[in-house]
């Protein structure tokens, strides 16, 4: 790469205008949580987070995390099988619907449950005659988050499984090792770090959802306010140092996906797909 | 008679699948269709079919009211703006990142990501308290005038935050498989560095930059949780399209906030339909 354009002697402009915006553009957003949340001192900072509400917010986010995310692993891995591994007509069709959920708006994929189980939704009478409550409770969050984080773990899985092909698969068949045996014991560890790769980013985007579930929740404190929904309603409050002391669990939250996410890519980079290779 | 009919050349069986000796086809698309089935196609059927409760007549009344128009138009104007803005600041940081070696280069780009994996609402409450007349950027820039946060331009700056990965991200791969020999062959051939990059680098890295845009323009128009706060939410001045399905909501106006979700999908998908028609008009001309 020797030859390739350097503009030299521009070096330094650029290295210089690159770390102002990232810094300015990036950082800073970064800094000024943890900043906000210790403005008045550490005593401050974690009365807000002993709140029982704040206790509540932090295991609904959990709880909803760790329902959607597995959820939608093992559908990524169930579509990547058929995808990757097969040919069959329909396949781009079925790529681009897969990945549709990226382009609606957060709010949208909200909206979407309240229209079918909401008061006035298509299945709203039925669920009051029947009692059971999906709008404003936790399983309304639960399918919202599905819905928004539905492309994370098939979209690294099947550009992956792809490049594989299925010759490994086709040995073991081939030696008399069942199905199952095969995806197991073949399949499996070829994917595992793009899988968990996956459910990564699935799993930051599943507890730092917003938009989506601020439509189905209601915001009853205490009840099915999220964390993120819990850093809205304390900022509404004008409760600003807890509001940034929740958002400060959230960025947390950021920074350790992050580390973990370059590490899979700095050790595993071959084994991730391609575009994730660094 | 029956038997000319049967007799004709042998019909090709076309296949939807192809035959493969692996197994779990069946077990791997049913649970993948029923998934989609439940969990997207039928969610999607609902926004397509609820506005048309309203007729025709209505869906037209609810998308030309002067707060929902202002909105359309604010979330779409913005996140163009910021798309756009987000070109050559993507292109730089990427540049940087792959043309030069420097110590901390590996952080740098790995904080590039950092507004994929910051929840939304944080991002949003952080951009406010530095842009709010009071805030860290806020207050000097208010000195000269400028008011960023609560108005406009506090969305085109959450909007910048949310797009500038998707734009690095793309270029980035593209600028590192750039072939040298194309690069070296101009510069033998007498091109200084600054034509390199406008007539060599520039064109070869033009679809990457169309794609970036796209990506970045179409997550920004939906954005919601890193706005809301620094918008300042005034009725006809800073209101986005998203918030306004969600006052409609509050409403118990379903159909119409279906009608408004609907017009966003349509219209993101519009444009996306002309960025790719771009797309394939420069990729024809690259090839020409």
């Amino acid at each position: 790469m020797s030859p390739a354009v350097r503009l030299p002697g521009l070096a330094p402009l650029f290295l210089a205008l690159t770390v102002a915006v990232l810094g300015v553009l990036i950082v800073l957003p970064l800094g000024v949580v943890f900043q906000q949340a210790l403005s008045q001192g550490l005593g401050a900072y974690l009365e807000p987070l002993k709140e029982p509400d704040a206790l509540a917010a932090i295991r609904l986010t959990l709880l909803v995390a760790a329902i959607s995310v597995p959820l939608n692993a093992v559908f990524g891995v169930a579509a990547a099988w058929a995808i990757a591994k097969f040919e069959f007509k329909g396949k781009s069709l079925l790529v681009t619907f897969i990945d549709l959920p990226f382009s609606m708006s957060p709010v949208v994929s909200g909206l979407v449950w309240v229209l079918l189980f909401g008061a006035q939704g298509w299945f709203g009478e039925w669920l009051r005659e029947h009692d059971i409550k999906i709008i404003f409770a936790t399983s309304g969050l639960v399918l919202a988050t599905v819905l928004v984080t539905l492309p994370f773990v098939a979209r690294e899985l099947i550009p992956l499984m792809q490049d594989q092909g299925s010759d490994e698969e086709a040995a073991a068949l081939t030696l008399g090792a069942g199905g199952w045996t095969t995806f197991w014991r073949v399949t499996l560890p070829n994917i595992r770090w793009a899988l968990l790769y996956g459910v990564l980013l699935c799993n930051a985007r599943a507890m730092g959802e917003f938009g989506a579930v601020s439509v189905v929740s209601g915001s009853v404190r205490g009840l099915t306010t999220t964390l993120p929904l819990h850093v809205e309603v304390l900022y509404n409050d004008y409760e600003f140092v807890g509001a940034f002391a929740a958002a400060s669990i959230l960025a947390g939250l950021g920074l350790v996906t992050l580390v973990l996410k370059t590490i899979l890519e700095w050790r595993h980079s071959g084994e991730l797909s391609a575009r994730r290779r660094h | 008679m029956t038997i000319a009919a049967v007799a004709g050349p042998p019909k090709v069986r076309r296949r939807w699948k192809q035959p493969s000796i692996l197994p779990g086809f069946g077990l791997a698309m049913g649970w993948t269709l029923t998934y989609l089935g439940l969990l997207l196609v039928l969610p999607l059927a609902a926004l397509i079919l609820r506005p048309w409760e309203l007729g025709l007549d209505g869906v037209w009344a609810t998308l030309t009211e002067p707060r929902v128009l202002s909105a359309l138009r604010l979330s779409f104007g913005a996140a163009a703006a910021a798309a756009l803005a987000n070109v050559p600041l993507g292109l730089l940081v990427a540049w940087t990142l792959t043309r030069y070696e420097f110590p901390g280069r590996r952080v740098l780009d790995a904080f590039v990501d950092l507004p994929f994996a910051l929840p939304t609402a944080v991002a949003g409450i952080a951009l406010t308290a530095i842009y709010a007349p009071t805030g860290t950027l806020g207050e000097p820039l208010a000195a000269l005038g400028i008011r960023t946060a609560y108005n406009p331009i506090g969305v085109f700056i959450a909007l910048v935050f949310i797009g500038l990965p998707f734009v690095v991200r793309t270029v980035q791969p593209v600028l590192e498989d750039m072939d040298a020999e194309v690069e070296e062959a101009a510069l033998t051939l007498g091109a200084t560095h600054l034509q390199r990059f406008w007539r060599v680098v520039l064109p070869g890295l033009a679809p990457a930059l169309l794609s970036g845009f796209s990506l970045a323009f179409a997550r920004a128009v939906g954005e919601y949780g890193s706005v809301i706060f620094i918008a300042g939410n005034m009725p006809l001045k800073s209101e986005i399209a998203p918030l306004l399905i969600v006052i409609k909501l509050e409403q118990y106006d379903y159909a119409g906030a279906a009608a408004v979700g609907l017009a966003m999908l349509v219209i993101s998908f519009g444009a996306l339909l002309a960025v790719n028609a771009l797309q394939v008009f420069l990729a024809r001309r690259g090839r020409a």
